[in-house]
């Protein structure tokens, strides 16, 4: 019984630290962009980190969690941003409320990236591994094309829509919201530093009580071990689509979040290299890790601008950081270093890892 | 012998233990067989178990002994034939409402999930004793920490019955090989079912641990009152704890019967030992 106590504990810790951690960075900042103590450039970054951070956490679910390579995670963005703005415009009249239409329009863009996500889910998860992922790339550039097709207005009498070119027939008073690949041009900026911290703090109480649930344990024994999990009944085909669809939808109301902060947006933001760089952030964090996510996230996001003084060399020494970074957190001997650390941070409390002593007797 | 027990003859062509014959079996099989591409794997395939029967599948190596455990928990479906678990046909259903049905499984091969932890791979197990939804869960209703509560009791309940609930917060992969096995076992015994199968479970084991399983095995049964079929090549313990024995060679049955008739079967010793070690 004591023993169980502290499992709790350390998972909980673990996502209370989480939790405390981001209130707060959003704390921090708030004040000092009021009190104008950062700079402008890094004020105009706090909202795409949000999304980001958000999109980070939405696929480790997908990667970590379920174990599943995501190379298309950028596609849900997009179909959250798109449809999530063009909720939020179409409502500017009936919803005078800029908050209110900012919350419909992810809401939107949350819903309809999960209807994506379970379209693309059903076929996808037939697959495993590095069929799956070549499978997830395919359907986000799928979904980057469609959109550059696409052309939406509204007018009186709602919504219009054409695909391929604009056949849009918007009376006098219409206007075009998807315009092809000129993407949205005249988007109201709703999207706020608070209304970022938010998403984030709802996409970790999501993802923290999914996890910890039957649900969570459930995806996760599919992840170790695929045919055991069956043998214990559970449903394959339900949880590895509940992850899934839970990851798009999250990363559909980061589109719409996204989106909202500039005034133009194209499909071509989100292809494949925005997915892979999501990924990066994931795999910097550490699998599973949402904290990690959160700090590669933000942290690579920041160091584009960080290192503007660089000039023309601003990529080439934002890649080396990358290897260097890896090459690092991956070194044998510093892990070594870090885990002897840890051992003697715990060692007071020897209970919890008497249990783990046995470790090289197996296999 | 402990477990020497009179069996009866039932309608299958096969023998089940007397205390059991008037319960209805908890397993039938009816010309079970199954075929890949052109061979045939099991073939005519009758085996009927008694509800609290310890019984034995043994045969040479590629009898076709897991592939019968892949039939009866359906991760192969059946060519022919017809599986009944108390009663009720399996056909067309999965591994997973195999499961819910009442038959669990441990692996030749330890199938645990290996990065979760001694507690999480139980409660895995019991996923079907807790009642609530995702939504619930990630809402974090009232029900849904008395659901997890009861289900981590249960747990450690579980877990005390191989006195490991100290290792409840280790992660699986860690622990020694012998513990993994007694894990799995655990983890299929969560599931709350009617019929046990092991597959091999004394693969690896000394002498000593041997014992020490035969003696859970027995316990196991006793405490939970279900069958028990176990596949094992270990001759001590399977003429140790089966009451009844079923000897396939080439996915087709050569013997059934008690541990003594077995043991001086002619065509049994012939599989094992060829022609010449026949007496």
């Amino acid at each position: 019984m004591k023993t169980k106590k502290m499992t709790l504990n350390r998972n909980a810790r673990k996502n209370y630290l989480t939790y405390g951690l981001v209130i707060a960075a959003y704390a921090i900042l708030q004040t000092m962009s009021t009190t104008g103590a950062i700079s402008s450039s890094l004020k105009g970054m706090l909202v795409p980190i949000c999304a980001y951070v958000v999109m980070a956490i939405s696929l480790n679910l997908t990667v970590g969690v379920l174990g599943e390579l995501s190379l298309g995670h950028a596609g849900f963005m997009s179909v959250g941003a798109f449809t999530g703005v063009t909720a939020a415009m179409s409502l500017q009249t009936a919803v005078p409320s800029p908050v209110l239409r900012l919350l419909i329009g992810m809401i939107t863009g949350a819903v309809f990236a999960a209807i994506a996500g379970v379209l693309i889910g059903i076929p996808v998860l037939r697959l495993k591994g590095d069929y799956l992922a070549i499978v997830t790339l395919a359907f986000g550039e799928i979904i980057k094309s469609i959109i550059n097709n696409l052309y939406v207005g509204v007018d009186e009498h709602g919504l219009q829509i054409s695909i391929l070119t604009n056949k849009l027939a918007l009376s006098d008073n219409g206007k075009i919201i998807i315009n092809g690949p000129m993407g949205i041009t005249t988007i109201e900026k709703l999207s706020t530093f608070t209304a970022g911290f938010l998403l984030v703090m709802v996409t970790l109480f999501i993802v923290f009580n999914l996890v910890n649930s039957r649900s969570g344990r459930a995806i996760m024994a599919i992840r170790d071990n695929r045919i055991a999990a069956e043998s214990v009944g559970v449903n394959i085909v339900k949880y590895r689509l509940m992850a899934f669809v839970t990851s798009a939808a999250l990363a559909g109301a980061s589109g719409t979040l996204f989106a909202m902060n500039y005034s133009t947006i194209i499909a071509n933001k989100f292809d494949f290299n925005t997915s892979i760089l999501v990924l990066v952030f994931v795999v910097l964090g550490g699998l599973g890790n949402m904290l990690g996510s959160i700090i590669a996230a933000a942290a690579l996001t920041i160091l584009p601008e960080a290192l503007r003084q660089f000039a023309d060399y601003r990529m080439l020494i934002y890649a080396i950081v990358l290897i260097l970074v890896m090459l690092v957190t991956n070194n044998p001997t510093l892990k070594g270093y870090l885990d002897i650390a840890k051992q003697k941070l715990v060692r007071k409390k020897p209970a919890a890892q008497a249990a783990e002593g046995g470790g090289d007797n197996g296999k | 012998m402990a477990n020497k027990v009179k069996l009866v003859p039932v309608p299958s062509q096969s023998v089940i233990p007397e205390r059991d014959i008037d319960k209805s079996p908890i397993l039938e099989t009816h010309h079970l067989g199954i075929d890949f591409g052109g061979l045939v794997a099991v073939d005519d395939f009758n085996l009927t178990i008694g509800r609290t029967e310890i019984a034995g599948l043994i045969g040479p190596n590629g009898a076709g002994k897991t592939t019968i455990f892949n039939l009866l928990t359906n991760v192969y479906q059946p060519t022919r034939g017809t599986i009944l678990l108390d009663g009720k046909s399996t056909k067309g259903m999965k591994t997973s409402q195999v499961c819910k049905m009442g038959i669990a499984r441990t692996f030749q091969n330890i199938r645990l999930f290996s990065d979760m932890t001694v507690m999480e791979n139980i409660l895995v197990g019991l996923h079907d004793e807790m009642d609530y939804n995702t939504l619930s869960a990630v809402l974090r209703m009232p029900w849904f920490f008395r659901s997890e509560r009861i289900a981590r009791e249960r747990a450690i309940e579980l877990l005390s019955i191989f006195n490991m609930e100290d290792m409840a917060d280790a992660v699986a992969g860690s622990l020694p090989y012998g513990a993994q096995r007694r894990l799995e076992i655990l983890r299929a015994l969560a599931t709350n079912p009617s019929l046990l199968l092991l597959d091999e479970p004394a693969a690896g084991m000394n002498p000593s641990e041997t014992e020490e399983l035969m003696e859970n095995i027995r316990r196991i049964r006793d405490m939970f009152q279900i069958a028990v079929l176990l596949i094992e090549h270990d001759m001590n313990l399977v003429m140790g704890i089966c009451e009844g024995i079923c000897v396939v060679n080439y996915g087709k049955v050569i013997a059934k019967g008690d541990p003594d008739q077995i043991k001086n079967d002619p065509v049994v010793i012939e599989a094992y030992l060829g022609k010449k070690g026949a007496k």
